[in-house]
């Protein structure tokens, strides 16, 4: 097995005419913490959604483990993967939105649960036990039976985290998970996530938590216009910035 | 201080820093005289609509009209529009589904099947439609099952397969089924995309994705629409008289009206029979509705019986 869990190769995405990453290179290992900050439509979230395959990288080369992410290749020919092959890609890849996502019609704990019975066909009683367990774990054992409509946004939020460990993930994407939390929620789930990154998970964050960033990140990459533009230790990064792009954005959100 | 008193009305809590407790408010009702004088005028027209209809007015014929009501032609015929109803909704409704996905597929060849099949059943009146099927043994005398231009394997004559009741049915249901998929279309886009991009993250299939977490959400955008569709279609199956099929209810209640030479009677025992059926459905509507409003803070409460009549009867 390879230490290496994220691997990206020169990775271009395209919109039409419209070139939202240009050759984009970076490695995450196992266990690590990547955070990766950026002004808006520098490509960070199409990045995230590459990596699981929401969005089909158009050049380069993605690998999660040692898969080929979103094609199979067969001696120097390269085939685009069925829907269901690509749904195996992406179930043990979990998913954090910015709005949460949480499916409105189910319970807190049903939302947890849903993925696990019918994907991985775990048994109801298996799944709910470990549901319930993951509930907890994010802080939320008495609100197994609510609906995600009568939960503030923290609450949602872990939920949502919850949900996505329910599928045993090796990599968890955050993609501006404390955005749309009112101030005084952000604290609550990023001690879910921190809590997370200790347990050994590997896990890539789109923030603009810099505290966050310095206490848990193990390195910070900078984007911009669609490529990396700095990248390194965290303390180093934001304490010395080298490009004068990082330093101009630093001095915004610092 | 002053906040204090100002800032609860539910009388209930205490203030802060432990002063006195704010009284609750007892207020004197608002009163609404205007209304009232409203509701006695209209209640007394009704009163004397009523009066008059029952006693001045012999062409209602109310002997007839409770003479005819539980005739037995009348309910195997009233049953007999039950039945055109719930077939061919049903026939409808699964076939709407279906060309409502085929039209938000990405699929070219499935999208224009789709807009095709809209464009002509949307295009033309029902009762055109029901007439043509009624023709249709004239056109094809009969029905083939094989390859083509190639001995058929199974064959029979269109007249002995499909009765004029079935034909009522396929008609009604392929004019239906156009309408459901554009009521199942909005509400299928009325789902935020978020849902099932998080569905597919979490390694869900497009199938899983559309019974588990699309179809589930749309229902309630699809369900008031298509309630609607279902008592317009109990009224709609009065037109089967164009297959010709002559044993639904309109029909039925005319023929026997025109033996006895006293058509009004006959009107209004089918209107009660009608009636009768579409408060049924009502009440359907507001059951699955509310089963479908699960997690919106929209559930049936304790006091559902009270919120039933409320809701269900025309609003002020
Ligand atoms: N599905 C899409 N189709 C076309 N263009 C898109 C699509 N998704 C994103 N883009 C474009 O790609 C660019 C990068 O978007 P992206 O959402 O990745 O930025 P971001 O770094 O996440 O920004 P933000 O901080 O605002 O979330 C934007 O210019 C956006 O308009
Ligand atoms: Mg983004």
């Amino acid at each position: 097995m390879t230490d290496v869990m994220v691997r990206a190769e020169g990775v271009v995405k395209k919109f039409g005419t419209n070139t939202v990453l240009r050759d984009i290179s970076l490695e995450v290992k196992r266990g690590e913490v990547m955070c990766l900050i950026g002004p808006s439509g520098s490509g960070k979230s199409t990045f995230l959604r590459c990596i699981n395959h929401l969005e089909s990288v158009s050049g380069g080369r993605l690998f999660v483990e040692d898969d080929l992410i979103g094609y199979r290749q067969k001696g120097d020919k390269i085939y685009e993967l069925s829907p269901k092959e690509a749904a195996e890609q992406r179930r043990d890849i979990g998913m954090v939105f910015q709005k949460f996502n949480l499916f409105p019609h189910m319970t807190a704990l049903e939302n947890v649960i849903e993925a696990p019975i019918r994907v991985k066909k775990v048994s109801k009683a298996a799944a709910t036990a470990r549901g319930k367990e993951l509930l907890e774990r994010v802080g939320l054992g008495d609100k197994f039976d609510s609906y995600p409509a009568h939960l503030s946004g923290g609450q949602q939020q872990r939920v949502a985290i919850a949900r996505a460990l329910a599928m045993e993930p090796k990599l968890m994407l955050f993609d501006e998970p404390t955005s749309a939390l009112d101030p005084e929620l952000v604290g609550e789930v990023l001690d879910v996530m921190k809590e997370l990154a200790k347990s050994g998970m590997t896990m890539i964050v789109v923030t603009h938590e810099m505290g966050f960033a310095r206490e848990v990140a193990d390195s910070l990459v900078f984007m911009d216009g669609g490529v990396v533009v700095e990248a390194g230790d965290p303390r180093t990064v934001l304490a010395n910035p080298q490009h004068e792009r990082t330093q101009a954005f630093l001095s915004k959100v610092l | 201080m002053t906040n204090a008193q100002h800032g609860s009305a539910a009388g209930e809590t205490l203030p802060p820093n432990g002063a006195v407790p704010t009284k609750a408010i007892k207020a004197i009702k608002l009163r609404h005289p205007w209304r009232t004088f409203f509701a006695i005028v209209i209640i007394l027209i009704a009163a004397l609509f009523i009066y008059d209809a029952g006693f001045n007015r012999p062409a209602y014929d109310w002997a007839s009209v409770g003479k005819y009501v539980f005739d037995v032609r009348v309910i195997g015929a009233a049953f007999n529009t039950l039945q055109l109803t719930v077939y061919s909704m049903i026939i409808g409704i699964i076939l709407g589904i279906i060309l409502a996905v085929m039209r938000l597929s990405p699929n070219p060849i499935f999208k224009s099947v789709a807009w095709v099949y809209l464009w002509t059943f949307r295009g033309t009146p029902v009762y055109v439609q029901l007439v043509f099927w009624g023709l249709l043994a004239v056109i094809y005398q009969s029905i083939d099952i094989g390859l083509p231009f190639m001995h058929p394997w199974i064959s029979f004559k269109t007249t002995a397969a499909l009765n004029a009741f079935t034909l009522a049915v396929i008609g009604l249901a392929l004019n239906e089924a156009a309408y459901m998929a554009e009521i199942v279309r909005a509400g299928i886009l009325s789902v935020d995309k978020g849902q099932e991009e998080a569905s597919k993250a979490l390694g869900m299939s497009w199938g899983q994705t559309m019974n588990r977490i699309t179809i589930p959400q749309a229902m309630r955008i699809i369900i008031p629409p298509t309630g609607n569709d279902v008592i317009s279609m109990l009224k709609t199956t009065s037109l089967v008289t164009a297959v010709p099929y002559a044993f639904d209810l309109y029909t039925r209640t005319r023929d026997i009206a025109s033996e006895t030479f006293n058509p009004i009677p006959l009107l209004i025992v089918a209107s009660i029979w009608y009636l009768f059926f579409t408060s049924i459905l009502m009440i359907g509507q507001y059951y699955l509705e509310k089963r479908y409003a699960r997690g919106t803070g929209m559930q049936i409460e304790r006091r559902g019986k009270r919120k039933f009549v409320r809701e269900v009867a025309p609003r002020d």
